[in-house]
């Protein structure tokens, strides 16, 4: 009996969006990226379609950073104390696709910068790159909704991914978002209902569905990595059976997530049954990475350029149609 | 839950009047109101007064299609009403509606497939309608097979269990609510079902109680699809607090918002 591929019909599809703005939208970009708009679960080109690659965005913080584990001091070198030189070098020598910058450097537990020398960060990772820009918040509200506004108003017309809108901190930042022609991070704490609830609280204030982007929080391997998988497939059969506010296209922080977990980072000094210390952070970051490409990731935020080349040959064979 | 608007009918007598006065402006508010209700189509019956019913269906129609592209149901038991109504609603319309003796399949069928829109299928025939739920089941299976025959994808097949008033056959909504189960079992890809639902409660008092109850057992029961009266608010609650429930959406705060 010949075999018969079995094939779902799903009403609904992941919404498209685009980031980055070149000089003919407006903007100074020499790139943009546009992802979303699949029709089927993950890379089943016999059911539906994938359109848009997921793209790899590399993190850059606007601080040095503290207590980096020695394979990321290793690969970012000396340029970790300049955000602009670090986006560069992402871009250029790693390939990164787009920059995160993230203004952790503006929690008042930390280096507490002003909104001005925050704006001035993102100035200067704008002027040094052309990929698109997501500016991404310290995550403490108050000061998000300093930093947040100016940091828009000064990439105003560079269609950047501002973060993030959460429940209980959403209209500073979507409104920002609105004056200034920005696309729109929406995130919930690993719950699907609550990351609902915040496209509809964003969608209440007029902002358009179909310029949001969701982080519905990223679990790292060994560390809730299956639960934030599962609510990502979840979303994507939302999406699929036609719920539009769970429709749009998801980002992971697989970087930060991982390089957390004691198993990348610790030394082989101290435990040297894991192997070469050099390998397991990037082996950790590619193998969490790679489980939310299949989860249904379309924008991974990553630390390590190794698990990045990884990943971007995952991406390759998984969206050739030889294969 | 598929919903059919019921309200642009020429029962209605303001329908009635702006169908006999050509005044389009009740109607398209109609159509506006019921899809802001959460209306996935709407119904058009021009009613039983109206003189010339193919005329009045392509007013109508015409009215309806300036206004929205939702799908529409056309409404009418004549052939020739139908077969216009659907050309003008152009694909993805209903026909609403075909009952399930040979004669009428053999002419409803072949005319879905000729102009893409799906059928709804009483479940009542030459002998009227079956006293229980494998009576129904039987013609179900009549018209999955002649769909198949005919080249219409069973699940453009809208089977309608046929409800009556609670107050004239208790045993009915058990009947039909078994008929909505059982007909899922018919073919892969199953018919549709769905419910010309104001009926159960024609002639009783409380008919916004009868009708709301019974759509939530009948969604409990698989229901696809449903002709109702949209502009009902609480009975929409309820079908969406259902499809909470039935883990067809999923939960937040605003659910209601959400699905609208």
């Amino acid at each position: 009996m010949p075999f018969e591929m079995p094939v779902e019909k799903w009403s609904g599809a992941v919404s498209t969006v685009t980031i980055g703005a070149t000089a003919a939208e407006g903007g100074t970009r020499t790139s943009v990226v546009t992802v979303g708009g699949d029709t089927s679960l993950p890379f089943l080109q016999f059911e539906g379609e994938t359109p848009h690659r997921p793209v790899i965005a590399m993190e850059v913080l606007d601080v040095p950073p503290e207590e980096w584990p020695a394979p990321m001091a290793e690969a970012v070198g000396d340029v970790s104390n300049d955000p602009a030189a670090w986006a560069r070098k992402c871009v250029d020598e790693f390939g990164a696709d787009m920059i995160c910058l993230r203004l952790v450097g503006a929690h008042p537990d930390q280096a507490d910068r002003s909104a001005e020398e925050c704006a001035q960060t993102v100035k200067s990772v704008l002027e040094a790159v052309g990929v698109p820009l997501i500016i991404w918040g310290c995550g403490q509200a108050d000061k998000d909704n300093e930093v947040l506004p100016r940091c828009s108003e000064v990439a105003a017309g560079e269609n950047c991914l501002l973060g993030t809108a959460t429940q209980d901190n959403y209209k500073t930042i979507t409104a920002a978002c609105m004056a200034d022609n920005h696309k729109l991070i929406t995130e919930a704490p690993l719950d699907i209902n609550i990351q609902k609830q915040v496209n509809i609280l964003v969608s209440e204030m007029g902002f358009d569905l179909s310029r949001i982007v969701m982080y519905q929080s990223t679990g790292g391997l060994g560390y809730g990595m299956e639960y934030a998988y599962s609510i990502m497939e979840r979303t994507r059969l939302s999406a699929l059976a036609s719920d539009r506010m769970l429709s749009m296209p998801m980002l992971a922080l697989v970087g930060s997530e991982c390089w957390k977990a004691k198993e990348a980072r610790t030394s082989e000094e101290v435990t040297p049954e894991w192997g070469p210390v050099d390998k397991r952070g990037v082996v950790w970051e590619a193998a969490t990475a790679t489980s939310f490409l299949h989860g249904g990731t379309h924008i991974f935020v990553m630390w390590h350029p190794q698990a990045a080349a990884l990943l971007r040959k995952t991406i390759d064979s998984l969206i050739s149609k030889e294969a | 839950m598929y919903a059919i608007g019921e309200r642009i009918n020429g029962m209605f007598k303001s329908v009635a009047a702006a169908i006999q006065t050509q005044n389009p402006e009740p109607i398209q508010q109609l159509a506006k109101d019921q899809l802001a209700a959460g209306a996935n189509a709407l119904d058009v019956n021009v009613g039983p007064a109206a003189a010339e019913p193919k005329a009045a269906m392509e007013w109508l129609v015409k009215t309806l299609r300036e206004v929205t592209d939702a799908d529409l149901a056309i409404d009418t038991t004549r052939p020739d009403v139908m077969a216009r109504g659907l050309e003008l609603a152009g694909p993805g319309s209903i026909i609403n509606s075909s009952k399930g003796q040979q004669e009428q399949l053999d002419i409803f069928l072949p005319m879905a497939v000729q102009h893409e829109a799906s059928v709804v299928v009483l479940t009542i025939d030459e002998n009227g309608i079956p006293r229980d739920a494998n009576g129904r089941g039987e013609i179900a299976l009549r018209a999955v097979a002649t769909a198949m025959e005919k080249g219409l994808p069973p699940d453009r097949l809208m089977i309608d269990g046929v409800i009556l008033p609670v107050n004239v056959t208790q045993p009915t909504p058990g009947h039909v609510l078994e008929t909505i189960r059982n007909v899922k079992l018919l073919s892969d890809p199953p018919p549709q079902t769905v419910l010309g639902l104001s009926n159960v409660s024609q002639g009783t008092t409380q008919r916004a109680l009868i009708n709301r109850t019974y759509l939530v057992m009948a969604l409990a029961a698989g229901l696809d699809a449903a002709i109702l009266d949209v502009l009902d608010s609480p009975m929409m609650d309820a079908m969406i607090a259902s499809e909470l429930l039935l883990n067809n959406a999923v939960y937040c705060d605003d659910f209601l918002k959400a699905y609208r």
